[in-house]
């Protein structure tokens, strides 16, 4: 190389990294967790339906019929059906991150994760049985 | 059991393929080899050309990860009889771009380490003749399993959000962050703090969970982000209603 003469940059020609759009269907684990973001859809869903509900007995007796008449067909048993599902699956994935994120103490000793787990489920029990006694003991 | 197998190894020559191919070769397999060591047979008796990473050969170093039949592993911790009767496919590690056959460039993790400022801050050191910053095995405890990471890249290859959001940060630097962050001797947590609650940072990660689930050393960098979630959140709620600080 003569003087004065400027050393071309040296470019590494390599194999840029590329991410099929069906990367999600290559596995299990992969699949799991777009369904869980996909039950976010039915979590909103379950919001709206209550709503309507709210919307159907402030309106008085006969809207919230028709809104029991509606809530009865076959199509909108069967999403809540599904949203039901996805709401039981969204929850337990939800429960089982909680022990990773919570790092909780006692004293000097870590609880373990399965305590925190055991936590959450009882509070949704307890949760489900004050909702069950609102309906139908109250 | 057979006494040979055969691997699928993806070439990359860029000076003279556009695109990665696939090379078939058959080495033996007795019980006690790993991939690596028939990659290292491939290199020694049969295509000197083959190029990939390795060193310490006993999982401690992490050079040697690759896709082994689609699963980001350390080759050397992945023995050839589990996948009899064959074939094995031999990837370079996903998400990175592929320097030449087996061997990626990891220069966007390097870079997004060092943000994180992966090392014990002081706002002021010590004197020397003050003796050594002293912990209990229990503060140890607090962020020993995240120190075991070895930058292996593994999870960086598992992560679907790294490699759709090249500009996520990654389950290890974050991982490696919290090491420090928990560290008792650390004081470096504030500045941490800039840089991982950040879009790219700990809000990137959606969970998957898969980083977790590949690493070769139980670090559980998914729960360390989903930990690290938490206490953005707390430090939030906390700047909001005391803004001029507790």
């Amino acid at each position: 190389m003569s003087p004065g003469q400027v050393q071309p940059e040296y470019r590494q020609r390599v194999l840029p990294p590329r991410v099929s759009t069906l990367w999600w269907l290559g596995k299990g684990t992969y699949f799991a967790f777009i369904l869980r973001e996909l039950s976010c859809v039915f979590v909103a869903w379950f919001v709206a339906y209550l709503l309507l509900l709210v919307r159907a007995v402030s309106q008085g007796d006969a809207s919230y019929q028709e809104f029991l008449a509606w809530s009865a067909t076959t199509p909108i048993l069967l999403l809540n059906l599904v949203s039901f599902l996805f709401l039981i699956f969204h929850t337990v994935t939800f429960f089982d991150a909680a022990p990773r994120a919570m790092v909780m103490k006692v004293g000097r000793n870590r609880v373990p994760g399965r305590v925190v787990l055991a936590g959450h489920y009882a509070g949704w029990a307890a949760a489900s049985a004050i909702v069950c006694w609102l309906l139908l003991g109250a | 059991m057979a006494d040979r197998i055969k691997l699928q190894v993806a070439r990359y020559r860029p000076e003279r393929e556009a695109e990665a191919t696939f090379d078939e070769y058959e080495v033996p397999c007795p019980k006690d080899w790993v991939v690596l060591d028939g990659l290292n047979h491939v290199k020694d008796r049969i295509d000197g050309t083959l190029a990939y990473r390795w060193s310490c050969r006993m999982g401690v170093c992490g050079s040697c990860g690759m896709m082994v039949n689609g699963e980001p592993k350390l080759t050397c911790a992945t023995f050839l009889a589990d996948y009899a009767p064959g074939p094995i496919r031999v990837e370079p590690l996903r998400n990175f771009p592929v320097v030449r056959d087996l061997i990626v460039d990891i220069g966007d993790f390097m870079r997004k380490l060092v943000t994180v400022r992966p090392w014990i801050v002081r706002e002021e050191e010590k004197p020397l003749s003050a003796g050594e910053y002293l912990q209990t095995p229990e503060q140890m405890d607090d962020y020993k399993q995240y120190s075991m990471c070895i930058n292996c890249m593994l999870c960086y290859a598992a992560c679907p959000v790294y490699g759709l959001d090249p500009l996520f940060i990654g389950p290890a630097a974050i991982a490696l962050a919290q090491r420090y962050n928990l560290d008792s001797r650390d004081e470096g947590a504030a500045e941490r703090h800039r840089v991982l609650s950040e879009h790219e940072g700990i809000w990137g990660c959606t969970f998957v969970g898969e980083c977790t689930r590949v690493c070769p050393k139980h670090v559980d960098p998914a729960g360390a982000i989903q930990r690290y979630k938490l206490t953005a959140a707390v430090e939030t709620v906390k700047a909001f209603f005391m803004p001029r600080g507790a």
